[in-house]
């Protein structure tokens, strides 16, 4: 099991856009580069990504939540 | 009515600007915040302070059931928007008025009017102000388009009527080119949009961006010259001049009493200011649009003129007359700021929300910081990347650059990134200290290479 964690303070969104589905559902695959979340930081959407292989297990952050730089944002298993 | 006690419904510099303002008329504040703001400087300074909700913007400070809820338990009698947030939104204005509250800008119907770009155009061409010249409608044929582009006057851009965005946008620099590439375009608008139908603008290749202040109080109206705000990136102003030294003092002239005819013939209440796209090959301006609220740049207008804008503003809103006529403004030398945001210039401009450890502001005669920052202050990450405006003020343009280079390399901003950086390539660059450059100008020549680190350590030195 991983963490996936913030590159940035600001705002976490699981979805492309309020009307998408998240980025990842739990079983999903998760490939190296994948992305799983969008930060907001100063009006700028960041695209989390991920460095590891994996399932994806859960979002650990809520969606449109105020996270800080290296808040656990989600989890994947090897 | 005196305004006694005002809401500031607003963050950053700009709440700290608006204390400082009403502290100095004698008038008690009350500072909204959000969640993430309650560190804030404008809430260690303001008399009291409240909190309107979470962080995002959306549940906050553009929230008008929130911010309204918290007006009127506070007690205010007025209510000042800042910029951006709810400053130009018509129907807060309309809430804040129909709660007997005033409001420190204009009403909202000037502000529904002026925000519509037709009405806008359409006051400005009554008024005397020049607007960028066009076909009134649809045009149909080649020959007609020729007529037309004759009084329009060349380079003229052909459009597709039905088309929107950049479509089929085609450039004509003389009847010959017109005749070849107006059928062009009919083809293409036909095809793309089932609607053969042209419209003809004249096209402002490479225009500066000159923008006049202006102060009424509902009756009477003045101006505190101009602005040039031609250095930007993604739209975005970087460095701000004023006057601008493209301008004759004939043009200079005609430029601002237009913005005054405007100003008054919409009976226009508080501080405004009018755009326009300044074509310096044929020395023409046209007015594009403009804006209900104070600026960002505001304080170089200031240093110029010696007019406190926000000062006069909370004035003539809490319903006294001008307290200035336009024979006793007068322009004293060139005054130049810039922005300095919480991005980092050597990756993108990526935005970097850092906590300040320390900070050592400039000082001098004719320099001016203004900012919401102290010791050990977390930049939220939540809002715009703006931390504060560095302003100077010299006697010639030339005095306001060197004044400008000395106090960017005094400034030093301790555990943040900065765009000190861009703005000290930028005074070093013949192009700038020139005055040559125009609103296509900056992108292109970062594109360029010409922001380098090692030549660059102000701010993190």
């Amino acid at each position: 099991m991983a963490d996936i964690q913030s590159p940035l303070p600001g705002m976490f969104y699981h979805k492309p856009s309020p009307d998408e589905a998240a980025f990842k559902a739990k079983g999903d695959d998760v490939a190296v580069g994948d992305t799983i979340g969008l930060v907001e930081v100063m009006k700028t959407f960041i695209e989390v990504k991920s460095e590891i292989a994996g399932t994806f297990e859960a979002y650990v952050a809520e969606d449109s939540a105020p996270v800080t730089a290296g808040e656990t944002l989600a989890m994947v298993s090897d | 009515m005196p305004i006694k006690r005002l809401f500031i419904a607003n963050r950053g510099e700009i709440a700290v600007r608006v204390i400082r303002a009403a502290q100095e008329l004698g008038i008690e504040t009350i500072q909204a915040y959000s969640e993430g703001d309650a560190d804030m400087l404008a809430v260690r300074m303001a008399g009291t302070s409240v909190c309107i909700g979470p962080a995002a913007s959306k549940d906050s400070y553009l929230n008008v059931d929130r911010v309204m809820t918290a007006i009127t338990d506070s007690g205010a009698d007025a209510v000042h928007p800042g910029y951006g947030f709810l400053s130009e939104s018509p129907d807060f204005v309309r809430a804040v008025e129909a709660a007997g509250i005033t409001f420190i800008g204009p009403t909202a119907s000037t502000i529904e009017r002026m925000g519509d770009k037709v009405e806008a155009r359409k006051a400005a061409e009554a008024a005397g102000v020049p607007v960028v010249p066009g076909s009134r409608g649809r045009v149909d044929t080649v020959d007609e388009a020729a007529e037309i582009a004759r009084t329009v006057g060349y380079p003229v851009m052909i459009k597709a009527a039905a088309g929107g965005g950049g479509r089929g946008i085609r450039v004509a620099d003389s009847e010959t080119e017109l005749r070849k590439l107006a059928p062009q375009a009919q083809t293409e608008a036909a095809a793309a949009f089932g609607d053969g139908g042209l419209y003809l603008e004249r096209a402002v290749r490479a225009p500066r961006h000159i923008e006049v202040q202006i102060l009424g109080d509902g009756t009477d109206a003045v101006h505190c010259y101009e602005r040039e705000c031609s250095l930007q990136r993604r739209r975005q102003k970087v460095w701000e001049e004023a006057g601008a030294s493209c301008l004759d003092n004939a043009t200079r002239e005609q430029l601002c009493a237009s913005a005054v005819a405007l100003a008054k013939s919409v009976n226009y209440r508080g501080a405004g200011t009018l755009e326009y796209l300044f074509d310096e090959a044929s020395n023409e301006f046209f007015f594009i649009e403009m804006n209900t609220r104070i600026q960002v740049e505001h304080p170089i207008s200031e240093m110029i003129t010696g007019v406190d804008l926000v000062q006069e503003m909370i004035r003539v809103c809490g319903g006294q007359a001008l307290s200035m006529t336009q024979d006793q403004i007068t322009r004293n030398g060139h005054a130049i700021e810039v922005r300095i945001n919480a991005e980092d210039p050597f990756t993108q401009f990526m935005p970097w929300p850092g906590k300040l450890s320390e900070m050592k502001v400039p000082k001098g005669d004719g320099i001016r910081f203004d900012h919401f920052l102290y010791d050990g202050y977390q930049i939220p990450p939540f809002y715009d990347s703006l931390l504060g405006k560095l302003i100077v003020h010299g006697a010639t343009r030339a005095e306001a650059i060197t004044k400008l280079k000395s106090a960017l390399q005094q400034i030093e901003l301790t555990g943040l990134k900065t765009t000190i950086p861009l703005h000290l390539a930028l005074v070093d660059d013949p192009a700038v200290q020139n005055g040559v450059f125009h609103t296509q100008w900056l992108e292109p020549w970062l594109e360029a290479g010409n922001l380098k680190q090692l030549e660059t350590t102000g701010g993190a030195s």
